[in-house]
């Protein structure tokens, strides 16, 4: 049961074929054979999980119509705030810290009735590439052990790809969902900016975070995307518009006709061999589809990475101000008539990891006062140029298509001491992000030097995310036909499982 | 070395002034929440994830907090910025829950605004232009308590105690350009000008404008230059000025200070200074030389603020009549001697006078009660006027109850007791205390007749032409009928019984 796909499950809990009750007991037993070795949970609530499966079960039992995904599990990113359940953002600045709110994307997770699992792993408060930023300890990739799972949102991957939940909750600032989806051959979504609520989403970089889904499925990830979206008053940058019909999309995936545009910036060199023609196979795969296949010029993308990590930190050096001791989390230092100016700088100095202060002093500098044109000015400037360059690529093409990371998964350690080695893979993925419009990877199959998963990204314009479901979901049954089993079916079995 | 007086300060010297006034608006949730703003509450009770800065939790613009500003802009004869963004200064402080507090920066949503202030001077009234620079929102901060030490001061505090309840109450700061040219009248004009900020923002309905309980508060920035000198002098920042008199002090002390030490060849620091409110003088507060870097950028949070001219012009149709306007309109309407006038503003019961005169109340007699005993009975108490439990609607009720003959001032005198007691509204006073004009002649004559034969010597005096005498007659009547009779009436019919009518 366990293997099928939530639309699969969402199907049996309908007919009586199983109950909430046991589907979440079946992936919370996964979860206790197979995390050890993963990784993937900071928190399994358990009980609170049951709880809410038995009233989803109730709820059917009485005739109550439910929403699709009803009954179903899911794994959170630990960045989500959820009442009374321990939420850190990865960060021991914030161990013990129980919200007393719920974020609003859990609220809608609730009304839809989708189960709860737990809080999954992740770079500090989103800041990083490969899980190994977390202030507690690496999450591993399911393919090979010995591998990171990509990041930030490494945590909830490794969870669906190694069959820990159907489904799960990122969130992406500058590919942390796209590109751990692409290292552990699944699906993920990162949503047009204001499209999700970041209300109760701890932020990292406010005008670029955004949370979205993971499903093994492109129709799963849809169910999950219509479920998590929607305005919401509470987020003032949220937009006030129908959620785009993703689901439909995804259940007609057809892209004939449709013009898909390649970036010509984002392939070849500096990407494996491996994951080049995997990208290459699916462009041809679309072609044979009727998709018409264009190259598209954007210039400025070459600065995406620069700006990004000057308005990335820039932000997250005034967002992450708060974590102070005052109020909430960790508090050291407090003796001796020590002064609060004392207190609070003891306590960041011993919550915070290496890659956050690395970025809070990064971006403390660029907003300094005779810094701030040359840095945070530059980068607004160049980020208004890589909106122009997507507005003439989306004028030639539908959709815009390149490898989601330029490699496939890397070992552990293989990059922490070389931030510029790490940042470089997210050079595909940063500019969506930089632009607010949203993507998608899916997998297009193993690279050969290392039998390891390559993710194919989608970018469609604000709002239009329905067209990334509509091409993935195209795109996703034709490598089947080819493949004659999910991608999934070819990764070793874990130990305990 | 003595300190210079003031007439030696300004001998020499041309201040120079520079105010920030921020008002608390009165909106009834906070500026990005929507928690209560009520003034007094218990600590920490107004508050919730948002304006505690809880990790994830977002701002949303109050859209009141808004209209507010811009009704104040235009009020002050400003521009309102078709687009203007909130920006995220940042600093460290433990009432300022976000380490961040938003305001506006390079992007004011009203700027270029100015008031006319008029102050008496040696050559009569005398007009004052003082011009508006911006006018901007932006949160206030959490509230600490310095427990323990002796200044209540953080240094030397055993510990401090945080109440959040005021954070995030939406604040309006009014910023002036630099004032020069006001010369020895610059604290008077000072005062003038919060003055009549707090009538306009009165008169807007925006604010509770209390400087006592800190919804209205000064910044005054002071420096001096030697009279004909184009240099500008250093200016000191001094806070907490909570009352108008202390703006017109505060001024005052500034400029001897600074003469003090610009004569003895010393120099004024920049820094913010703290009035004391018992000694009239400033104390140093936290040096300004280094300049704080609060790397100011919009707040990513937040969207621009971008008011619909159509609503800017629907919400200036709505602006209240000017207040140096009214001041004029009214005196003239009623006819208001110079220094009742004075006295009328000076007591702060415009707006009560006026709205019982729209009750139908003679100006006069209703400025005269307002004025008069009800000012006394506030007095008395030591409290705001207009907390005492009258109303215009009630005065107008005792001018006409007087007017129509069925009360004497004396007796109104009692009833204006018994309103303020809560004994109801005057008529109700008037039926429950058993009060009335006793205006049956019958039983009057019977008084007159019996008050003559018990002083028949000084009755006789009267029907012999000693008119004078007729006051001892008229009291013991009074005294007879406990007060309710006309004292007119009694004479006139005492006179008409003695033989003496005319």
């Amino acid at each position: 049961m366990i293997h099928k796909s939530a639309a699969e499950m969402a199907k049996a809990l309908t007919n009586g074929e199983t109950s909430s009750v046991e589907l979440t007991q079946l992936h919370l037993d996964r979860i206790a054979a197979v995390d050890g070795d993963v990784k993937a949970f900071l928190h399994v609530d358990t009980q609170g999980a049951l709880d809410q499966a038995r009233s989803v079960d109730e709820r059917r039992k009485s005739g109550e119509k439910l929403s699709p995904l009803a009954g179903i599990p899911l794994a959170l990113k630990d960045v989500l705030a959820q009442k009374d359940v321990p939420t850190t953002a990865g960060s021991k600045i914030l161990q013990g810290w129980l919200p007393p709110y719920d974020s609003t994307v859990v609220s809608k997770l609730k009304d839809a009735g989708i189960v709860i699992m737990g809080k999954t792993n992740m770079d500090e408060f989103a800041m990083g590439s490969s899980t190994e930023n977390s202030g507690y300890g690496p999450t591993f990739n399911p393919w090979d052990l010995t591998r990171t799972p990509g990041g930030s949102s490494g945590g909830s991957a490794a969870a669906v790809s190694s069959f820990e939940a159907p489904l799960a909750i990122g969130s992406d600032t500058g590919g942390s969902i796209r590109q751990p989806a692409a290292l552990t051959g699944i699906v993920g979504v990162r949503p047009t900016y204001g499209a999700v609520s970041r209300f109760g989403l701890i932020a990292y970089s406010s005008s670029l975070d955004q949370a979205g889904p993971f499903g093994r499925t492109v129709l799963d990830t849809a169910l999950l995307h219509e479920a998590m979206a929607g305005h919401d008053p509470k987020d003032a940058t949220s937009i006030n518009a129908p959620v785009p019909a993703v689901v439909h999309a995804a259940k007609s995936g057809d892209v004939k006709g449709m013009k898909i545009g390649v970036i010509k910036q984002l392939q070849g060199e500096g990407y494996q061999k491996g994951v080049q023609a995997r990208f290459d196979e699916s462009l041809q795969v679309l072609a044979s589809l009727g998709a018409e296949i264009v190259e598209v010029d954007c210039p400025s993308f070459e600065y995406a990475l620069a700006a990004y990590y000057l308005i990335a930190p820039s932000e997250c050096s005034s967002n992450l101000a708060r974590f102070d001791a005052m109020r909430y989390g960790l508090r050291v230092g407090d003796k001796d008539g020590a002064s609060a100016e004392a207190v609070m700088s003891a306590t960041r100095d011993a919550g915070f990891g290496r890659e956050v202060k690395r970025r809070i002093i990064l971006g403390t500098y660029a907003l300094s006062s005779g810094y701030y044109d040359a840095y945070y000015g530059s980068a607004q400037k160049i980020r208004t140029l890589i909106i122009e360059d997507y507005a003439k690529a989306f004028a030639k093409a539908d959709v815009l298509v390149s490898p989601t990371a330029p490699t496939t998964a890397y070992k552990i350690g293989e990059k922490v001491d070389d931030p510029m080695a790490m940042y470089l893979g997210d050079v595909a993925t940063i500019p969506v992000n930089l632009a607010g419009i949203c993507g998608m990877s899916l997998p297009a199959g193993l690279a050969d030097e290392d039998n390891l998963p390559v993710g194919f990204q989608i970018m469609a314009p604000a709002m239009q995310d329905q067209r990334l479901y509509q091409a993935g979901a195209a795109l996703e049954a034709a490598l089947l036909t080819k493949w004659g089993a999910p991608i999934l079916s070819q990764a070793p079995a874990l130990k305990g499982a | 070395m003595a300190l210079p007086t003031y007439d030696e300060v300004i001998a020499k010297w041309d201040p120079v002034l520079g105010l920030e006034v921020h008002v608390e608006l009165n909106t009834k949730s906070k500026m990005f929440c929507s928690c209560a703003t009520e003034f007094g509450a218990a600590p920490n009770t107004q508050t919730c994830p948002v304006c505690l800065a809880l990790p994830g939790a977002l701002p949303v613009v109050n859209k009141k907090a808004i209209e507010s500003t811009i009704l104040i802009g235009l009020a002050l004869n400003c521009k309102i910025a078709p687009y203007s963004r909130f920006a995220r200064k940042n600093y460290f402080y433990p009432d300022m829950p976000k380490n961040f507090q938003i305001s506006q920066y390079d992007e004011p949503i009203c700027f270029d605004g100015y008031v006319d202030v008029e102050i008496e001077t040696d050559e009569g009234l005398k007009q004052f232009r003082i011009e508006v620079e911006r006018v901007h929102m932006e949160e206030d901060t959490g509230k600490s308590l310095h427990v323990g030490g002796a200044t209540g001061r953080i240094h030397g505090a055993d510990y401090s105690l945080l109440d959040y309840n005021r954070a995030g109450i939406p604040l309006v700061e009014i910023v002036t350009k630099i004032v020069p040219g006001t010369g020895k009248y610059a604290p008077e004009v000072a005062k003038a000008y919060v003055a009549e900020l707090r009538d306009i923002l009165r008169g807007l309905k925006v604010s509770d404008v209390k400087m006592e309980q800190g919804s209205l508060r000064c910044d005054a920035n002071v420096s001096l230059k030697p009279i004909g000198s184009d240099v500008l002098g250093t200016r000191s920042e001094t806070k907490n000025v909570n009352s108008l008199r202390s703006v017109e002090r505060a001024i005052r002390g500034e400029m001897i200070r600074h003469a003090e030490l610009l004569n003895e060849g010393k120099k004024v620091k920049q820094e913010t200074r703290h009035f004391q409110e018992d000694t009239g003088l400033t104390r140093s507060g936290r040096s300004k030389e280094q300049a704080e870097d609060y790397r100011y950028f919009p707040d990513p949070d937040l969207v621009p603020v971008t008011p619909a001219t159509i609503w800017i012009e629907e919400l200036r149709a709505t602006l209240p009549e000017r207040p140096s306007l009214r001041r004029k309109r009214i005196k003239e309407e009623w006819n208001v001697p110079d220094k009742e006038m004075a006295a009328m503003i000076n007591a702060d019961v415009l707006d009560i006078v006026e709205a019982t005169v729209l009750l139908g109340a003679d100006p006069t007699k209703a400025r005269t009660w307002w004025l008069g005993e009800i000012s006394r009975i506030a007095n008395d108490q030591n409290i705001a006027i207009t907390d005492l439990a009258i109303t215009p609607k009630d005065v107008a009720e005792l001018v006409a109850l007087v007017a129509s003959g069925e009360l004497t001032d004396k007796l109104a005198r009692q009833v204006v007791e018994g309103v303020i007691a809560g004994e109801g509204t005057p008529s109700e006073v008037v039926a429950q205390r058993g009060i009335k004009v006793v205006n049956d002649d019958g039983a009057l004559m019977a008084a007159i007749e019996k008050v003559c034969a018990e002083q028949a010597e000084t009755a006789e005096k009267v029907r012999g032409g000693h008119l004078p005498a007729a006051g001892a007659l008229i009291g013991a009547v009074m005294k007879e009928t406990k007060g309710q009779a006309d004292a007119a009436r009694v004479r006139e019919l005492l006179l008409g019984h003695l033989g003496q009518a005319n």
